[in-house]
């Protein structure tokens, strides 16, 4: 397994050493006409970290995810990725720049095949130009291989040999989440973004995803932002701790610190403010 | 029994990546190549004039719809217009650079359809679906329309319909009136069969994964690097040139002379129900699409009376026509996959044969 860990592709896009801040997030604020999903929040996430993303329903979360990968453009605030302040750009900018991510309701490719969804996450590392993929032979033929490659290694870390050849459509609703994670992964990102990789799962597809990401976060160094409900899977995974609640931070710190903050518990709870 | 890949175990990647993996498959299609490949020796005039010509090329052309709506999720009814600027503009080179080999004006007249396919798929970036397909008929009436409209474009002939000079290519008559059917057939055939190969492999590597991409899941393929703007002007762009070169092959090859009508949006219908039959993204279902709606009619109404039963033309033709539309409509709401899946589950029941639940 460890013959996958690429020390240069894999983990040092940018040169940054771990704990060093990959992304900063600055008094950011969005709205969707009246309603407003965030309000100016501020955070960071560390090189190397797994960094979780928590909060009641509706409380901004996905939405903030959505800024970093450049899906949606915020009204205030900036966004520093490895130590320069980002313009605004597209999701495929973001794409391209090492952000990688899995969705809240899994967004696979449904009309093709496990391995192709999973090719699909190589499309950026692939350049052979139209004439040559026409042929299908001699340079584009080697490309396509060497991504194959690549990605029957992911295939084989994620366990899901088996349905390499399966039309995603058909597969059962934890093993999506799997194939989901794979094709971010074969993006060889710098940064993850996790939407609730464990919603709906019964416990043992818990476990065995809770597994992939450490596994992803120590063996390969990739940094993970992480979107999670269940409390005991976030006090495990994560380093540090965001809170969100109606759009506003109200924690940020070690997973301990924030679970016995009364601000926190309120929010949970449902106290009204 | 006999169809199985049981033992056919493959050792390297590229093994498992040919186009077709399971030995039967190759066998087949190496059968079915050498049979249109002896079939001008069997078959009539008329079959290959009147049947096997304008399948083949019925049959490229709704591969070219299914490039852009079969994989790459953008529907179009400018099908018929597309082939129409392909022949359009074939015409005007072939009796403009009258010296050039005519195959290679067949081959670059698809790249004028390209362009057209290129501006009219410019709102493709803004509109899905339904008002997508709305754009593209406007495509449709307003190239129409130039074809009429602008006389330059067949010679200013009085009847306005262009009609094919005869040309050669190593001093074989291939196109105009005095051009045998085996000539034009194995011209036909080989554009078919090697345009269809590039397609393919187009299809299985990164072009074709990005199409398929903007068309399961538009927002997941530009958060993973895909410039929609690229994947979809590439669809319309490749699309139109598969039906810019079959539209081209439709005058020159098999009508001989048309008039705008030919490319009227009942071709493109015409087409769009081939794709839908055959099984919309696929490239085998294209030729099953374009034999049963194109080959079905001629049958029965070749075939009814050999068997002694005596019916008038015109209602072999209706029979014909609501046969393919009560199908259609099968197809929409039972299997959107058409017969290219009926084929696939049919292969798969073969290959666990005689054990159905092996
Ligand atoms: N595209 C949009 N248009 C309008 N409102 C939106 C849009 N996206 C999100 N919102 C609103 O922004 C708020 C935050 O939504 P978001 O999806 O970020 O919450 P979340 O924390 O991910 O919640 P959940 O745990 O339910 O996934 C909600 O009130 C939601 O209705
Ligand atoms: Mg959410």
């Amino acid at each position: 397994m460890n013959a996958f860990v690429d020390p240069v592709g894999m983990a040092g896009h940018s040169g940054l050493t771990k704990g060093e801040v990959l992304l900063r997030v600055d008094n950011v604020s969005l709205s969707f006409g009246g309603v407003k999903a965030i309000t100016n929040i501020s955070f960071d996430i560390l090189k190397g970290e797994v960094r979780a993303i928590i909060g009641p329903n509706g409380a901004g979360k996905t939405s903030m995810l959505n800024v970093i990968n450049g899906f949606y453009h915020p009204q205030e605030g900036t966004i520093t990725w490895r130590g320069q302040v980002r313009r605004k750009m597209r999701p495929y900018e973001a794409a391209s720049h090492g952000i990688a991510r899995t969705f809240q309701n899994v967004a696979l490719f449904k009309g093709m095949t496990t391995l192709d969804n999973i090719m699909t996450g190589r499309g950026l590392k692939m350049n052979k130009n139209f004439f040559w993929q026409c042929l299908h032979w001699g340079p584009a033929l080697n490309e396509e291989i060497e991504h194959r490659r690549k990605v029957e290694e992911i295939i084989d870390f994620l366990e899901i040999q088996a349905i390499r050849k399966t039309p995603v459509g058909r597969l059962p609703y934890g093993l999506q989440k799997r194939v989901e994670l794979a094709r971010a992964l074969a993006m060889e990102p710098e940064l993850l973004l996790l939407d609730e990789p464990m919603a709906g799962m019964n416990l043992e597809e818990k476990e065995d995803m809770s597994r992939f990401i450490l596994d992803v976060n120590q063996q390969f160094g990739t940094t993970i932002a992480l979107i999670e409900h269940d409390m005991g899977v976030v006090m495990d995974l994560s380093d540090r701790v965001v809170v969100l609640d109606y759009g506003r931070k109200i924690a940020d710190g070690p997973p301990e610190e924030v679970q016995s903050n009364q601000d926190v518990i309120d929010a949970y709870l449902g106290v009204p403010h | 029994m006999f169809y199985r890949e049981a033992g056919q175990y493959k050792t390297s990647y590229a093994a498992d990546q040919q186009i077709f993996p399971i030995r039967q498959d190759r066998i087949g299609i190496a059968v079915i190549l050498v049979i249109a490949l002896l079939l001008p020796l069997a078959a009539s005039e008329f079959m290959l004039s009147a049947i096997a010509i304008p399948f083949l090329v019925l049959a490229l052309a709704t591969i070219g719809l299914n490039i852009l709506t079969g994989y790459a999720g953008q529907l179009s009814l400018g099908t018929g217009a597309f082939m129409g600027v392909g022949a359009y503009s074939c015409y005007k080179l072939v009796t403009i650079f009258p010296e050039v080999n005519v195959i290679v004006h067949i081959l670059l007249s698809g790249t004028f359809a390209a362009a057209a396919g290129v501006v009219f798929g410019l709102p493709s970036l803004r509109i899905k679906g339904l008002y997508l397909a709305v754009t593209t008929l406007a495509a449709q009436f307003f190239l129409e329309w130039c074809f009429i409209r602008i006389p330059w474009l067949y010679n200013y002939n009085s009847s306005g319909a262009i009609e094919v000079p005869g040309r050669e290519v190593f001093g074989t008559l291939i196109t105009g009136p005095a051009a045998s059917g085996t000539a034009r057939y194995y011209v036909v055939l080989a554009i078919v069969v090697v345009m269809t190969l590039l397609i393919k492999n187009l299809i299985r590597g990164r072009v074709g994964r990005q199409w398929m991409m903007i068309r399961d899941m538009d927002i997941a393929a530009e958060l993973m690097g895909v410039r929609p703007l690229i994947a979809k002007l590439s669809a319309f762009a490749v699309s139109s040139y598969v039906c810019g070169v079959a539209g081209a092959m439709f005058v020159f090859f098999y009508l001989g002379a048309s008039e705008p009508a030919v490319f009227s949006i009942t071709l493109s219908f015409q087409v769009l129900f081939m794709a839908i039959i055959g099984g919309l993204g696929s490239l085998v279902g294209s030729f099953f699409g374009a034999a049963f709606i194109w080959i079905l009619p001629i049958l029965l109404r070749v075939g009814l009376p050999a068997l002694g039963v005596d019916v008038a033309a015109e209602t072999v033709f209706q029979v014909a026509q609501m046969v393919i539309g009560a199908l259609i409509i099968f197809f929409l709401i039972v299997e959107p996959h058409g017969l290219a899946r009926l084929w696939a589950i049919g292969k798969e029941k073969l290959r666990v044969w005689p054990f159905p639940y092996a």
